[in-house]
């Protein structure tokens, strides 16, 4: 099937089964490797990317679903030139070990800001609460996305030119 | 990897199409909601359909939460989200909150739809329990019109329902708000399915409660009202032996498994206690508000 996706604000045209999976289109057919792939149950959170602006889980979601719709992955959130705050804070307060949930993470958190620019650290939990991470017992994550919130806005995710 | 079985993939463009679309692929097609039980399942291999009609267009039809003329509709493409975050529901459908934090997770919550949480038809689902103390009703519409059905008589076994193979689910309707409600589950671990969850809704009628409505689920072989249990509540004033007594009668009503959630007997133990705990909370929450029948006596 004929899909049309607006990735990272740019138009991917692909022909794909129906049963593939947006994370294996968005890895595999547009050799965006930033978005991880792990457990394919839907419960780790490192494939998440914004499907319309709202941070899903690409390994439960159909690339098919996506025809026409709005995608963004962590390769999105970068200017080209420049980190999103929600980067820069996981630079700035050790957000990461070994870095593979860093990428869903960074949507998530990057999500949330854009609806709640100045989170609770209780808000901060549960937002996150869908992203695992093995490494840093989570405490490094929510210092970062607190110092992003902190520069305060903008976070809103730039388009790559 | 996990990968689907192949299968053809139709987008409908409005409820009516979509039933003709079942119509014409027949038994073997399933419609496609948010898809965060159905897509694991296929994965999984555990469900193969021939042909998924995608209904994520229809959003415009069919997802919202409102309340007319005293009745909550919740339309089937709300998103989980959706439910959680209404400002009706915090305020007189506290249990579906209550529930609601208990699914999954918030991303899941993105996706994932009430009118899915329904038809999916899995005895462990939060949301058709919480709907069963509600009194709620959904409505079905099919070739033949619209239907309407209690939600604890939707179903008919595990990821079974009394739908035709050609119906959509359209809405769930609560006729009358309670007064109070609570839901409680315990879970293994943070967003799992429940190894035993209640949800209670009291109407009062003064100081004593005039209904009480209990729903059950990951205790049955599908979500269930626990009806004994509430006949020992109605009329009655609260206090903790009745509590006591409608908890010992829920307890007999459900239907536990062994499974890794728990042993039927642990089962049975949960829905005994949490009974009491959701019904102190309810009737707690109904006296907060101070309910309207109770103030006027």
């Amino acid at each position: 099937m004929r899909i049309q996706v607006n990735v990272n604000g740019e138009p991917r045209e692909a022909n794909v089964e129906p049963r593939l999976l947006l994370v294996h289109f968005i890895r595999d057919t547009l050799g965006l490797t930033g978005t991880h792939w792990a457990c394919d149950t839907s419960n780790c959170g490192a494939c998440t990317v914004h499907l319309d602006g709202e941070p899903v889980k690409s390994c439960t979601v159909l690339a098919v679903r996506a025809n026409g719709h709005d995608v963004t992955t962590i390769e999105g959130v970068y200017s080209g030139t420049e980190l999103s705050l929600v980067q820069q804070g996981f630079r700035e307060e050790h957000g990461l070990q070994c870095g593979f949930c860093t990428p869903g993470m960074i949507m998530t958190a990057t999500a949330l800001l854009e609806r709640t620019p100045r989170p609770t650290e209780d808000e901060i939990r549960e937002a996150i609460s869908g992203n695992l991470c093995r490494c840093t017992g989570y405490q490094s994550i929510i210092k970062a996305i607190e110092w992003a919130a902190k520069q305060g806005a903008p976070t809103q995710v730039e388009v790559m030119p | 990897m996990q990968v689907p079985a192949q299968f053809d993939y139709e987008v409908a463009g409005s409820v009516d199409e979509a039933i003709s679309l079942l119509q014409q692929h027949g038994p073997e097609s399933r419609l496609l909601a948010g898809g965060h039980s159905l897509i694991p399942m296929m994965k999984l291999r555990l469900a193969f359909p021939e042909v998924l009609i995608d209904i994520h267009e229809l959003d415009g039809e069919l997802r919202y939460v409102r309340e007319e003329g005293g009745a909550l509709r919740v339309g089937a493409l709300a998103r989980h989200r959706d439910l959680l975050e209404s400002p009706v529901v915090q305020g007189r459908y506290t249990l579906l909150a209550d529930a609601e934090k208990f699914i999954a997770d918030p991303l899941v919550r993105n996706m994932g739809t009430v009118g899915g949480s329904f038809a999916q038809a899995d005895p462990s689902e939060d949301l058709p329990a919480a709907f069963i103390a509600l009194g709620a009703d959904v409505v079905i519409r099919g070739p033949q019109g619209e239907r309407t059905v209690a939600v604890e008589d939707l179903y008919v076994g595990p990821f079974e329902t009394v739908m035709e193979p050609d119906e959509i689910l359209l809405e769930t309707r609560v006729p009358r708000a309670p007064d109070g409600s609570a839901y409680i589950k315990v879970e293994r671990r943070a967003g799992d399915y429940a190894s035993a969850a209640v949800g209670v809704a009291v109407w009062m009628s003064g100081e004593e409660i005039e209904e009480a409505r209990i729903g059950m689920c990951g205790v049955g072989p599908t979500t269930l009202e626990a009806r004994e249990a509430g006949e020992v509540l109605n009329g009655q004033r609260p206090h903790a032996e009745l509590y006591r007594r409608a908890g010992e009668a829920a307890s007999q009503e459900c239907d536990p498994s062994d499974d890794a959630r728990g042993t039927p007997e642990y089962k049975r133990d949960l829905v005994r206690v949490l009974v009491g705990r959701a019904m102190e909370r309810a009737v707690g929450r109904a006296r907060d508000t101070g309910s309207p029948s109770a103030a006027g006596r």
